[in-house]
Parts: structure tokens; C-alpha cells; sequence
């Protein structure tokens, strides 16, 4: 158990996980050429969720910390980089440049919300940090009413296009080059956000997770830690919410509900808790069922399947988690594992017990389902832990 | 060892990705017209497409628009369609919400290959997809949405309005309630977007910068409207302008009726449908809806349009519920029908663009159909109905509304030919 949550904070180690995230970004962006204008669309709406999902599951699975926030992260990331680049497009800015810094200004802005919301999460637990990230969510579409002259209310905030660079205009398409960008830039967050979760940061955030005080006997400053989790799980939000934006061209509170965010916590779940991999199936998966249930239902007749198919995802959803929840409690990323078991692992090569590349998707110990932190959570009022 | 073994997995997968990506680049993707075809038009069909609220708060003032039409279409198709081609009308739900019309819209364009996108539903929503439609020079027809961003053929010469605009509405009600009940406090209620912004234009162009008493928005997320309703009551409004949707006109009218308050109601085409409201208002609506004042264009229930319209909803709608969402519906219908037509034996998109702006087209409204290579607004007329007994049809003003102007007109629908099918 203490075993598995040992970092691979050896160079070896974190240059291994960018190694796998450069080789996995290059198959991704290879497969779009496999791929017609609208699946290449789907590819990077399935990528930027990738971002928000990736970071939820850290936040979660290492931290233990419960997040129905993160919609709303990927909403402050989506008008951030709205308004930066509207800024921008004002003053004569465009091309590359104004994408870099309208992705810093996305970034920037969730960064900011994550980090008020670490400092009261780090002081919250359980029940009581789920409802503040709860209120987040539901106040982003009154707070984009409110302040209308600014984010333009219920219609939200549309962007200029940026069209395909001059050079690759005549061998990609419109939605190719935008999936490049929303894996290139998922790339980027999810191979950092890897190596974040490898170092001693990571293991501090375990640990923390396991038994705080504990933790804080050894030395680790657990309020720290939790904040800091906090901000990466926000920034990687923030940045698929400004990739989405990019895609788009438009950011609106319509996108970013309640539903949604508890759709990223399911995406998170189903994959598989405090796995990136997990992370990547679970994305796919909210983003395509849905999708595939429409298509299915159309064959119906008109009005059956106007009644099943706002409601018949969110059924499927429902069932899915139980059924892997059921079967298997690591997600889907935990599956694979099944078949080689760790003991032998281990045995045959003796020199290095601390995990290998596997730990990228090592699920929070089996004997603690994070799903059923919230639960446990339930009884331990702040004050009993507060000794 | 094993850190040997991973350099040679990436490496490996390093080099598959780079197989793939060369032999990939052999095949660039599928430009949306690439095949030589016109897309959505097959030797016997023409597939066309449209976004519309079926689920949400919008939904139950529209969700019988696209059924109406669809039943148009399937009467048309009936009846030898257009050319020998039949309509293949895709209706996708985006429950009036942008992000998912920006979804819907993609995949009728790039999936379904769609030859146009008819009567897009909802200026919030389908302000997030025009520059997509207009980027991939899809025609964009007939939006169902008053706002005057539909009629900029400079900036967007594929995307065409159905409805006489919010500016054009705004002023008719105006200039009526300064004719027919000169001297009452006027106020305005709107949706807190361009509609509500361009009723506001419209009033103003007639009463004045300053004619407006007072002036409340709400938003469509937010269903409780006490606080604007109670505002307006206290500033002593008499009349109240509604740039509302229809869920929002009911909620506005019945929020009132409970402060005990009941000034004169003047509303929109887009939420003002007496059927529709009624349905929303229950048992209050004939007491609470007496006298509701507003602004239309499409055919009025009195008119032989409506009677044809009539039968095809009972034979091809299921005998649905028969309101002002189904003649709006089956007369779009009719004016896509009448354009292809125009378009001749071979449609393309090109040969639809320059039907639309011959000026030929004639439409059902109120007023001859206004495109031409310089204008993509429809109808820049609005006559006005008002409810009496139940019944709301027109009682005899209509308004012109020009950049300078606001005049009186005599309006008349046009007759009803071949049994509405655009003659082959």
C-alpha cells in the first residue's frame, strides 16, 4: 500500500511521462487525418473535456478532494480566453499570438478562481466543499446575466475565427487543424499535470488523501497540498474550457451546467479515479454516448424519440456507473490491469518496486473507493477532525 | 531492462504515428462539397436541415414549428414534390441552448451533408452557428428569429430572415398604441439580447428616445420575472411591450395577474401565439388574454392559406393542435418550396442564392417578400391582431416601417395557387 504511492521523482521517471505524452499526442494528431470534418470535431471536444476530466480525477483520486466545480472552471477558462482574445482582436492582434495569450488569459482567469477556491477548500471537507463547488456552478449563469454588458448573458460571447495557417491550408481542413490544437494543447496540460501527480507533490497528495493527520505528522503541510491540487485541477479545466472557446468560436453558460459538471465527475468515475488514462475513456465516452443514443433514437418514431433523447443518455449514464462500479471499482482503466497481477510484476524485476509508467494510472487503493469518500465523509463534521 | 523495453514501445509508437500521418496525408479530408455532387441533392430528393428547441424553456411556444413544416413538406412530397424531387427535412433539438446548436448545426452540415439549413430557430442560438454556415457557404434560410443580424448580405450572403424584424415589430406596436390609445404611459419587457434590444429600437423610432415610461429585461435561465413585473407596475405603466418568448410572455401576464395588475398587453409574433398561450395560461387565459394586442405578418386565421394549411395539419400532422406555430411553420415551408422551384431543374446552391435575390419570390406574408441582392429581410411590414372572444386575427392596421418612417398600409394576402405547391 505505502509502496504504491511511492513517486518516481528520478529524471528517468518524469522524462518517461513526457516521453508517452509526446508519443501519444503524435498518434492523436496522426489519426486525424483518418478522420472526416465532424469526427474530427467530436476528437477535439473529446480532448478538451479530456483537459477538465484529467485534472477532476487528480483532484479526486489524489487529493481526495470532491469537486462539482469543474464545469464552471471550464466556463472561466472559455470566457477568459473570450474576452482576451476580443481584446485582442480590438487592438489589431491575430493569427498565433493572440491565441497564445487568449489561452494565458483563460488560464490566468481559472487559475485566480482556483486558487480562491483551493483557500476555502483547503479549510472544507466532504459535504461541505462539494455544496461550495456546487454554488460555483449554478452561479455562473446568474453571473453572466448580471454582469450582461460584460459577458453578454444567456447568449454568451462569441470570438473571431482563426482559419487554418496559410501553409497547411491546401492539406488540412477547418475542424483538422482546430482537433490539432485541442490535442496539442491537451497534450501539453495532461503530460504536466502526469508529472505533477509523479513527483513529491503527488505523493504528498496521497498521502494526504489516505489520513491528513497522518500526513501532517510527517512534516507534509496538508493545506498546502490540497490548494495546490486545487489550482491544477482549475488550470487544466481553464484550458479545456479556452480550447472549447477556440473550437467554438463561442462561449456561452448554456454550455457549462450543472449537468454537465456532474457529467466530468462521471467521466471521471467510470474511468477510472486518479487515472489519466481513465480520464482519456471517460471523455470519450460523455462525449460520444450521448451522440450515439441521438443517433439511435432517430429511427423511432418523432415523438418517442423526442422524449428519449434529452433523457435516455443520462439513464445509460446512470446504469454504466453502476455496473462499473459494480464489476469494476477501479473504472475502466482499472480493467486492463486485471490479468497481471502486481505481486509477480514486482518479482520479476526486484530493483525497481516503486511503480513504473503503470503509476500514471495507478486507481487510489482498492481498499479505498474514493466514490465512497463523499459517503464517509458524511459523519466526520469538520470538528472531529479538527483536533 | 524494463526502462529499456518502454524507449523501444515509444519509439515504436513514435513511428506508427509517423506511418500513419504519412500515409494519411495522401488522403487530405473530405472538403463538405467535395464529390462533385451539390450536397443534399440526389437525383430524387433534396435533404435539407434545421436546429429548434424540442426540450427546454423554449419548447413550448416552438416545438410545432418543425412539425408543421414537416407536414408541408410530406403534403409536397405528396404531390410530386419540387421538380421530382421530395424534401428530406432533418429536425435536430438544441433545446434553444447555442452549445448544443453548434453541434446539431455540424453534424447537419458535415454528417448529414445537409443542401441548406431552413428556419434555424432563436437569435441566441443561431448567432453562434452563422458564421460556421456562412465560413462553409451553406445557404442559411429563412431564420426564425426577428433580429436584424439575419440581414447583412455584405458579411453574410448565404444567411436570409423569415420574420419581420424586432425594429419593424417594435415601431408597428408603437405607432399603434399611439394611434388607437393616445396618451397612455407606454413600457417595455424583454429578453436581455438583441431582442429585447431591437423591440426597444423599434419603440423608441417611434415614441421617442425618451417615450419608453420604463424598461425591464429578464433572461431565459432565470424563470422567475416577480421583481421586473413589480417594477413596471410601480413606475404606472398602462401598456407593457413583451419582447418575450411565448413561455415568458405567459409567465410575465400571469406574474402580473397575481400582483392583481393588468395593464394592456402588446407582443411580438414570436411570443404572442393566442393558442400557445392559452395552453400555458390554462383555465385564466380567456379572462387574462381579452384584448392582447399584437404585432404578425403571416397569414390570419380567416385567410384561405389557413384553410389549406388546415387539412394538410389534419392529414399530415395528426390532427396536432392547430395554432400560429403551424402557419408559420407550413408557410416557411411553402417559401423554401417556392424558392427551390425557383432554383430550376438542377438545383445548386448558387442557383438558390440568386432565386432568393431575384426578387421574384412572392412568399404568404403581409407584404411581398422584400429580398434582393442588396436586402436579405423578409417582410418589413407587421399588421396587428388582437384578441377578441377568443379569436386573434387582424384588425385592419398595418405599419411599413422604413429607416425614416413608420406608415399606414392597406394589406392584402396573397391568393392561394395550385393548391399551395409552387407549380412545377
Amino acid at each position: 500500500m505505502i509502496r504504491r504511492v511511492r513517486p518516481s521523482t528520478t529524471k528517468a521517471g518524469s522524462g518517461r511521462i513526457i516521453l508517452w505524452g509526446a508519443a501519444i499526442t503524435v498518434i492523436a494528431l496522426g489519426a486525424t487525418f483518418l478522420l472526416d470534418p465532424y469526427r474530427n470535431f467530436q476528437l477535439a471536444t473529446i480532448a478538451a473535456t479530456f483537459c477538465a476530466v484529467a485534472g477532476l480525477t487528480v483532484l479526486v483520486g489524489s487529493s481526495g478532494q470532491l469537486s462539482l466545480g469543474q464545469a464552471a472552471m471550464m466556463a472561466v477558462g472559455g470566457y477568459g480566453y473570450a474576452l482576451t482574445a476580443n481584446a485582442l482582436t480590438g487592438v489589431g492582434v491575430d493569427g498565433v499570438a493572440r491565441f497564445v495569450l487568449a489561452m494565458i488569459g483563460g488560464i490566468a482567469a481559472s487559475g485566480l478562481l482556483g486558487l480562491l477556491l483551493g483557500l476555502a477548500a483547503a479549510r472544507l471537507r466532504g459535504p461541505y466543499l462539494a455544496g461550495l463547488t456546487l454554488a460555483i456552478t449554478i452561479a455562473i449563469a446568474p453571473v453572466t446575466t448580471f454582469f450582461s454588458g460584460v459577458f453578454n448573458g444567456d447568449a454568451g460571447l462569441q470570438i473571431a475565427n482563426d482559419s487554418v495557417p496559410p501553409i497547411l491550408a491546401t492539406l488540412i481542413a477547418m475542424e483538422q487543424w482546430q482537433a490539432w490544437i485541442a490535442i496539442l494543447v491537451a497534450g501539453v496540460v495532461v503530460t504536466a499535470l502526469a508529472s505533477l501527480s509523479h513527483s513529491g507533490i503527488g505523493l504528498h497528495m496521497r498521502a494526504t488523501r489516505d489520513d491528513e493527520t497522518a500526513a501532517r505528522l510527517s512534516g507534509i503541510r496538508t493545506g498546502r497540498i490540497k490548494v495546490i491540487a486545487f489550482l491544477a485541477s482549475s488550470v487544466t479545466a481553464g484550458a479545456g474550457g479556452a480550447v472549447a472557446c477556440f473550437i467554438t468560436q463561442a462561449v456561452s453558460p448554456g454550455a457549462y451546467t450543472l449537468a454537465f459538471s456532474l457529467m466530468l465527475v462521471v467521466a471521471a468515475v467510470i474511468g477510472g479515479l486518479g487515472s489519466i488514462s481513465g480520464a482519456a475513456l471517460g471523455s470519450a465516452l460523455i462525449v460520444l454516448l450521448p451522440w450515439t443514443v441521438t443517433l439511435m433514437t432517430e429511427a423511432l418514431p418523432a415523438e418517442l424519440a423526442q422524449r428519449l433523447s434529452g433523457n435516455l443518455p443520462v439513464l445509460l449514464f446512470g446504469l454504466l456507473l453502476i455496473l462499473v462500479m459494480a464489476t469494476a471499482r477501479r473504472g475502466l482503466a482499472g480493467i486492463r490491469f486485471r490479468p497481471r497481477p502486481r505481486r509477480d510484476r514486482r518479482a520479476s524485476s526486484p530493483r525497481r518496486p516503486q511503480p513504473d509508467s503503470a503509476a500514471a494510472d495507478a486507481p487510489p487503493a482498492a481498499s479505498e473507493p474514493v466514490l465512497e469518500l463523499a459517503v464517509q465523509s458524511v459523519p466526520s463534521a469538520p470538528h472531529e477532525r479538527r483536533k | 531492462m524494463e526502462h529499456r523495453s518502454h524507449v523501444h514501445r515509444v519509439t515504436a509508437a513514435a513511428g506508427v504515428a509517423a506511418l500513419l500521418v504519412a500515409l494519411a496525408a495522401c488522403s487530405t479530408p473530405a472538403a463538405p462539397s467535395e464529390g462533385g455532387g451539390v450536397p443534399g441533392v440526389t437525383e430524387d430528393t433534396v435533404t435539407i436541415g434545421t436546429h429548434t428547441p424540442l426540450t427546454g424553456p423554449a419548447a413550448a411556444g416552438y416545438a410545432g414549428i418543425s412539425a408543421a413544416a414537416s407536414a408541408y413538406f410530406e403534403y409536397l412530397n405528396d404531390n410530386g414534390g419540387v421538380h421530382g424531387r421530395s424534401i428530406d427535412y432533418i429536425v435536430k433539438d438544441d433545446g434553444y441552448n447555442p452549445a448544443n446548436t453548434q453541434t446539431v448545426v455540424r453534424e447537419l452540415v458535415q454528417e448529414d451533408k445537409v443542401f441548406a439549413i431552413v428556419n434555424g430557430l432563436g437569435t441566441p442560438t443561431h448567432l453562434s452557428v452563422i458564421d460556421f454556415l456562412n465560413q462553409n457557404e451553406v445557404p442559411d434560410l429563412f431564420v426564425a428569429s426577428g433580429a436584424s443580424d439575419w440581414n447583412q448580405p455584405e458579411k453574410y450572403p448565404y444567411t436570409f430572415s423569415f420574420n419581420s424584424s424586432y425594429v419593424v415589430e417594435g415601431a408597428a406596436l408603437a405607432q399603434y398604441a399611439t394611434d388607437a390609445h393616445p396618451g397612455k404611459k407606454v413600457c417595455l419587457f424583454g429578453q436581455d439580447d438583441s431582442f429585447g434590444a431591437e423591440l426597444i429600437e423599434g419603440a423608441e423610432h417611434v415614441l421617442g428616445d425618451d417615450g419608453l415610461v420604463a424598461v425591464e429585461r429578464y433572461a431565459v435561465s432565470n424563470p422567475d420575472v416577480s421583481a421586473q413585473i413589480g417594477a413596471l407596475k410601480t413606475a404606472g405603466c398602462e401598456i407593457v411591450m413583451l419582447g418575450t418568448i411565448p413561455g415568458f410572455s405567459a409567465l410575465a401576464i400571469g406574474t402580473a395577474a397575481q400582483l392583481g395588475w393588468s395593464p394592456m398587453w402588446f407582443a411580438t409574433s414570436v411570443g404572442a401565439d393566442y393558442v400557445t398561450l392559452s395552453g400555458l395560461l390554462k383555465d385564466a387565459a380567456p379572462q387574462l388574454l381579452d384584448g392582447f394586442v399584437s404585432a404578425n405578418y403571416m397569414p390570419g386565421i380567416s385567410s384561405d392559406w389557413v384553410k389549406l394549411f388546415s387539412t394538410i395539419n389534419d392529414e399530415y400532422n395528426d390532427g396536432a393542435v392547430f395554432d400560429g406555430n403551424t402557419i408559420y411553420g407550413m408557410s416557411m415551408a411553402y417559401l423554401f418550396a417556392e424558392a427551390l422551384e425557383a432554383s430550376g431543374q438542377n438545383p445548386t446552391r448558387e442557383a438558390l442564392l440568386e432565386a432568393l435575390t431575384s426578387g421574384d419570390l412572392t412568399g404568404n406574408g403581409i407584404v411581398p417578400l422584400a429580398f434582393s441582392k442588396d436586402s436579405h429581410e423578409a417582410y418589413p411590414a407587421a399588421g396587428i391582431q388582437v384578441v377578441e372572444d377568443g379569436v386573434q386575427d387582424y384588425v385592419g392596421s398595418t405599419y411599413r416601417v422604413t429607416d425614416d418612417d413608420v406608415e399606414a398600409i392597406d394589406a392584402a394576402f396573397p391568393p392561394v395557387t395550385e393548391e399551395g405547391i409552387p407549380a412545377n
